[in-house]
């Protein structure tokens, strides 16, 4: 391996290697930065924006933007925290986010996010957009409604399963995950197997019949914010 | 109550009704002569719930249903889920998970009657019907009775914590999944619900004698007040116990006769229908063989009473043979004695939880059974408030495609526009239009306990309007009370 790549996140010194993306070499040095549509294992998409840092004062997202020597990254401060509070309040305002009936509640990233950023009710207006639900698959389910265009289970289904069930359709507010099929999820070969069914970080995509089995209090930030995992180094 | 024709008559509108929850309003229609012609309890919002459940994932109703209702949300989770129980095939729950959601319901029990009858209803009983509205209100009860109040809120309280520790939260839990429960009790919940147990058994004995006292010293007045002859339905166990949680349904006349008995519930609608009527969106239940104008019925503490062969905890058993015995053994139909058998509920209630707190069951590991699939269901119990129906239809893909809810309140929407009827015709008639007599509807509406916006499915209160209108439309007297 080629010699480290020096960098300060916030004061911080990390030792990145040559590749390394600054959310990827952050992550070994037990530094979170906020993400939703980065998911280990996936190509990076780069279109959240809430992993968003500083670079040498410059905006970049940190899950795309590859190490370099000396480079000075701000994460954890009142002015990043503020940017990404409000791309977080955007992304609630923009679907249908019902988190008290939700079933992924307690699992969620973007409730988990939201909690971890402090947001308490969002600044902007609800938008209430018209969204379907689709049943159909025996097995896993897409609730639109929740979606919120992380493009996880796009590039899980292409790169990792070999499936290309997902693809975006549409511009704008009218942009949606569309399925490989005619209209229904039950019409492509979507397994209930497939990292594209667990690879979504709302509640947009769910395996059937699960619910609620997990109870209030077990859930995976019931107790702990999301990233503490990361700065106690288990990951 | 009808009247022939509405020309020429004055309206009396009392809207919406305080300390009731959600929102209502009464009209009552005077003739020339002051005197009450017609009365009618309008339900003014409407949100269309069941529209809203359709399409969603079966799974998701119990905890869905919750927003229906921000006083007794845990009746709705557990009756969504006793239906998609049936839908998985699961109907036969393990003992933890039977146990476990009864725990639950009991716990609901207690706050829910404790809040209503020490916020809701102790100052008309503490201050009279016709006091000071500035002092007949929670706040002048903490004011005079400060003990009474602390005692609402802590069992208000209790109530709750039982709710978290088996559904999760107070307010919107998940405990009861299609098939099960959740989770079980620990060892450390379980002795935490204990530390509390003993003050409440003693307040709810205390609770059933005030409402005992009460009842007997002022039963000249509360006898005929909002009262009338009804039949009284509600759930019941197969040896006739009470049963709060689970049973078949029992239906009987204002003398005590069996109309029907053991019903089983998914036939209900065999039994019971429901009719339209164009002046309210609360439809008007009622028992099929004896039909609209004399099938409708009473639900809730009152009709439980009255349906029971017994209670099966000793000191509640003990408090309806008293209740018993103050009505000459015969079915009660005084609408003011929902407050005396509400708070044998209450002293029933607790006794439950102690004798579920003891149960090593709770802390078993088996929590959910599947079966054979369903499409069809329905899921019953008794709710604080009454009889509460869920029925469903799923279809192949997992979504509900039908839901109908009969929910408590509308199973006494007849019986609450009777009392209005007989509270008019008795105190208002020829009489001038003032507060006191005005409250005077409102605390029979009150007997009921309903909870207005469950059966309209509206959110949110309103202050109280009242408005005198003439024949020909014009506002001649208002009066508007802060709530
Ligand atoms: S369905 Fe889930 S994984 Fe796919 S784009 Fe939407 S939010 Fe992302
Ligand atoms: S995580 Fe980097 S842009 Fe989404």
């Amino acid at each position: 391996m080629s010699a480290t790549i020096e960098f300060v996140i916030d004061g911080k010194e990390i030792q990145g290697q040559p590749g390394q993306t600054i959310l990827e070499a952050a992550q070994q040095a037990g530094v979170y930065i906020p993400r939703l549509c980065y998911m280990k294992g996936l190509v990076p998409h780069g279109s959240c924006r809430v992993c968003t840092v500083l670079v040498n004062g410059r905006p970049q997202s940190a899950c795309t933007q590859p190490v370099a020597p000396g480079m000075v990254v701000e994460n954890n401060t009142e002015k990043v925290t503020a940017l990404r509070r409000n791309i977080v309040e955007m992304l609630f305002v923009e679907g249908n986010h019902f988190c008290m009936f939700c079933e992924k509640s307690g699992n969620c990233e973007l409730q988990a996010l939201a909690y971890r950023l402090g947001i308490a009710a969002p600044k902007y207006p609800y938008l209430f957009p018209t969204r379907d639900i689709d049943m159909s698959h025996p097995d896993v389910f897409i609730d639109r409604n929740r979606c919120i265009l992380c493009g996880r289970c796009v590039r899980a289904s292409r790169d990792v399963d070999g499936k290309h069930v997902f693809d975006f359709v549409g511009r704008g507010p009218h942009k949606r995950v569309a399925v490989n099929a005619e209209v229904r999820l039950a019409d492509t070969n979507l397994d209930v197997r497939d990292k594209a069914a667990e690879a979504c970080p709302v509640g947009a995509i769910m395996k059937k019949r699960v619910g609620y089995a997990v109870p209030i209090g077990q859930r995976l930030y019931d107790h702990k914010p999301i990233g503490s995992e990361i700065e106690n180094g288990k990951k | 109550m009808v009247a022939s024709k509405t020309n020429g008559l004055k309206r009396v509108v009392i809207e919406p009704v305080t300390r009731v929850e959600g929102h209502g309003k009464v009209t009552i229609l005077l003739d020339d002569k002051n005197q009450v012609q017609q009365t009618r309890l309008h339900i003014v919002e409407f949100r269309g719930f069941e529209r809203f459940i359709l399409g969603r994932p079966f799974w998701e109703v119990p905890v869905l249903v919750q927003r229906l209702c921000g006083i007794c949300p845990v009746s709705h989770h557990l009756a969504a889920a006793k239906a998609m129980d049936r839908i998985v095939g699961g109907e036969k729950l393990t003992p933890t998970a039977e146990k476990m959601r009864r725990l639950m319901h009991y716990g609901q029990f207690f706050q829910s009657h404790a809040l209503h009858f020490f916020h809701l209803v102790s100052p008309d009983l503490l201050f009279g019907f016709d006091a000071d509205p500035a002092i007949r209100n929670v706040i002048g009860v903490a004011a005079k009775y400060p003990d009474l109040a602390v005692q609402g809120v802590m069992m208000r309280k209790y109530g709750q914590e039982v709710i978290q520790r088996t559904a999760g939260k107070k307010i919107h839990g998940t405990g009861a999944i299609p098939g099960g429960i959740n989770k079980n009790l620990s060892i450390a919940e379980r002795d935490e619900l204990l530390k509390d147990l003993e003050q409440m058994i003693t307040w709810s004995r205390a609770a059933v004698k005030l409402a005992k006292d009460y009842t007997l010293q002022h039963l000249e007045k509360l006898a005929p007040f909002g009262s009338f002859d009804s039949n009284h339905l509600s759930l019941i166990r197969q040896d006739g116990a009470m049963d709060l949680y689970h049973g078949g349904l029992r239906a009987i006349t204002a003398e005590g006769q069996k109309i029907f008995d053991h019903v089983d519930y998914q036939q209900y609608s065999e039994y019971i229908a429901e009719e339209v009527r164009s002046w309210s969106y609360m439809k008007f239940p009622f028992i099929r063989t004896l039909g609209p104008e004399k099938g409708w019925y009473r639900v809730g503490p009152l009709a439980r009473i009255n349906t029971a062969d017994f209670i099966d905890t000793p000191e509640a058993d003990a408090a309806l043979k008293e209740f018993r015995a103050a009505t000459g053994n015969k079915t009660c139909n005084i609408s003011m004695a929902y407050h005396w058998t509400r708070m044998i509920e209450l002293l029933h209630a607790i006794e439950k939880i102690k004798e579920l707190l003891h149960d090593k069951d709770l802390q078993g590991k088996d929590l959910v059974v599947r079966g054979q699939r369903r499409e069809e269901t329905v899921g019953l119990l008794e709710a604080p408030r009454g009889t509460l129906f869920h029925h469903y239809k799923v279809n192949k893909d997992d979504q509900v495609v039908m839901a109908n809810l009969i929910v408590s309140t509308t199973n006494n929407n007849e019986p609450m526009n009777r009392a209005v009827q007989k509270v008019a015709r008795d105190h208002l008639s020829g009489q001038k239009l003032t507060e006191g007599l005005l409250n005077h509807i409102e605390v029979a509406i009150r007997a009921y306990d309903p909870c207005l916006s469950c059966a309209t499915h509206a959110l949110g209160q309103m202050p109280l309007v009242v408005e005198l209108v003439d024949p020909e439309g014009n506002l001649i007297d208002r009066r508007a009370k802060g709530m």
